[in-house]
């Protein structure tokens, strides 16, 4: 049979008043995809902190006192939070982007090589996050 | 923990689902209530609870999630033995799809405890206390634990896959090397079940366009076969921002593959032939 298929980018609708099966509602997270899910989260969060920083360099622009209200907020409690979530969102999505260049070469997409990547993706993410902060609070004394 | 093998079951795992609400993004008429319980029968040693999704499509009302109290003692080692336990001993209603028993046919592909398997090849043993059993992901549910497949099966269908050739036809067989057989293997192995598709994240937010893990695979083995001759116009209906590069290597596809088979690397293979035939 050689029935003729047309050539839509998409294929007929399907009818509507079936229920749909739960999908990320119940599917267990794996590595996989919650390395997946948390490269397009720190992507969407240090974008975030891009415009953070440029509110920050304009604070410095602005003269010293908003500068120091800039800095108070920065070097307080939840600002330093948030900084360590910055340093890690940072160190995660370039590993995790080096990962996926990695792949786009046709290379480590063996599972047991997906899983090792990624396990050394979260590994040297968190210990270079460590090693910024310990060689920055360092220098900062 | 190193996943090597995709039949390998997680020992442990932090979160058995994502912590996200149940309703998150679910329409009315797909939210699932509240089902009944079934107790076991009397006498019964070894007792296990299954939650299995139900949808009667005449009773007009919502998806719920039974519990079955199942006797183990009486039962098969394998899930789908569960279930054809079920059915013919408390509650013949429920419905499932099943042939081979042995992993060959796909049709009792389901998500087990999470994860899309084949009921028929996932031991009882291999499932965690309180067992759950949902039809395959992101699908219109006919009934039960029974998908309604005619969209993927209209995907598969448009990467057109038969043997294309314009050349004229041989007397006999057309040969190939043993080299260009090898090509073949881990694809031709699909069994079709969807475990893969219907696991992957990427196509439950575009399954209307993005053709998934195990058409893309099927894609790949008309590519990369040696008696194929369309391949220029294969790679052109595959060259859509959203038929093929809607994957974005989750490989969840990998992950849960019954038959071990490698779509994330199939699906990385056609990307590659795109750009080489590019520069």
């Amino acid at each position: 049979m050689t029935a003729k298929v047309p050539r839509s980018t998409s294929v007929p609708a399907i009818r509507t008043s079936r229920p749909l099966s739960p999908h990320l509602q119940i599917y267990r997270p794996q590595l996989t995809s919650v390395l997946s899910f948390s490269h397009r989260l720190t992507g969407v969060i240090l974008s975030v902190y891009a415009v953070a920083l440029v509110a920050w360099l304009s604070a410095a622009a602005a003269g010293p006192q908003v500068f120091a209200t800039a800095q108070s907020l920065v070097q307080s409690p939840f600002g330093k939070i948030l900084l360590l979530a910055c340093t890690f969102s940072f160190f995660l999505h370039l590993c995790s982007g080096i990962r996926h260049l990695m792949w786009d070469t046709g290379r480590g997409l063996e599972l047991g090589a997906i899983y090792i990547s990624g396990w050394v993706v979260v590994a040297v993410s968190t210990m270079l996050t460590a090693v910024s902060w310990i060689v920055g609070t360092t220098l900062a004394r | 923990m190193i996943i090597r093998s995709s039949d390998q079951v997680p020992r442990r795992t932090l979160f058995k689902r994502f912590p996200v609400p149940r309703n998150l993004g679910v329409p009315p008429v797909s939210r699932i209530e509240r089902g009944r319980i079934w107790t076991a029968p009397a006498g019964a040693q070894r007792v296990k609870t299954f939650e299995i999704y139900r949808y009667d499509p005449d009773s007009g009302a919502n998806p719920r999630l039974d519990s079955f109290e199942v006797d183990l003692d009486d039962c098969g080692p394998m899930v789908l033995d569960v279930l054809i336990w079920i059915k013919s001993k408390v509650d013949s209603t429920l419905t499932f799809r099943r042939s081979c028993r042995e992993g060959v046919c796909g049709s009792c592909a389901m998500n087990i405890d999470g994860t899309n398997w084949l009921a028929c090849t996932r031991f009882v043993s291999d499932t965690s206390k309180r067992a759950t059993i949902y039809p395959l992901n992101n699908m219109r549910i006919i009934k039960d634990l029974v998908p309604d497949l005619t969209h993927v099966f209209a995907q598969y269908s448009l990467i057109e896959p038969w043997l294309k050739s314009t050349t004229a036809v041989p007397e006999r067989e057309r040969l190939q090397s043993l080299e260009e057989r090898h090509k073949l293997d881990g694809a031709w192995e699909c069994i079709l079940c969807f475990c893969c598709t219907s696991g992957c994240p990427s196509h439950w937010w575009n399954a209307d366009r993005f053709l998934g893990p195990a058409v893309l695979l099927q894609a790949w083995r008309w590519l990369v076969d040696s008696r194929d001759e369309a391949t220029g116009q294969r790679l052109d209906d595959l060259e859509d921002p959203f038929r093929l590069y809607r994957c974005h290597t989750i490989l969840n596809c990998t992950r849960t593959c019954p038959k071990g088979l490698n779509p994330g690397k199939a699906i990385a293979g056609i990307k590659k032939l795109l750009l080489e035939r590019r520069v």
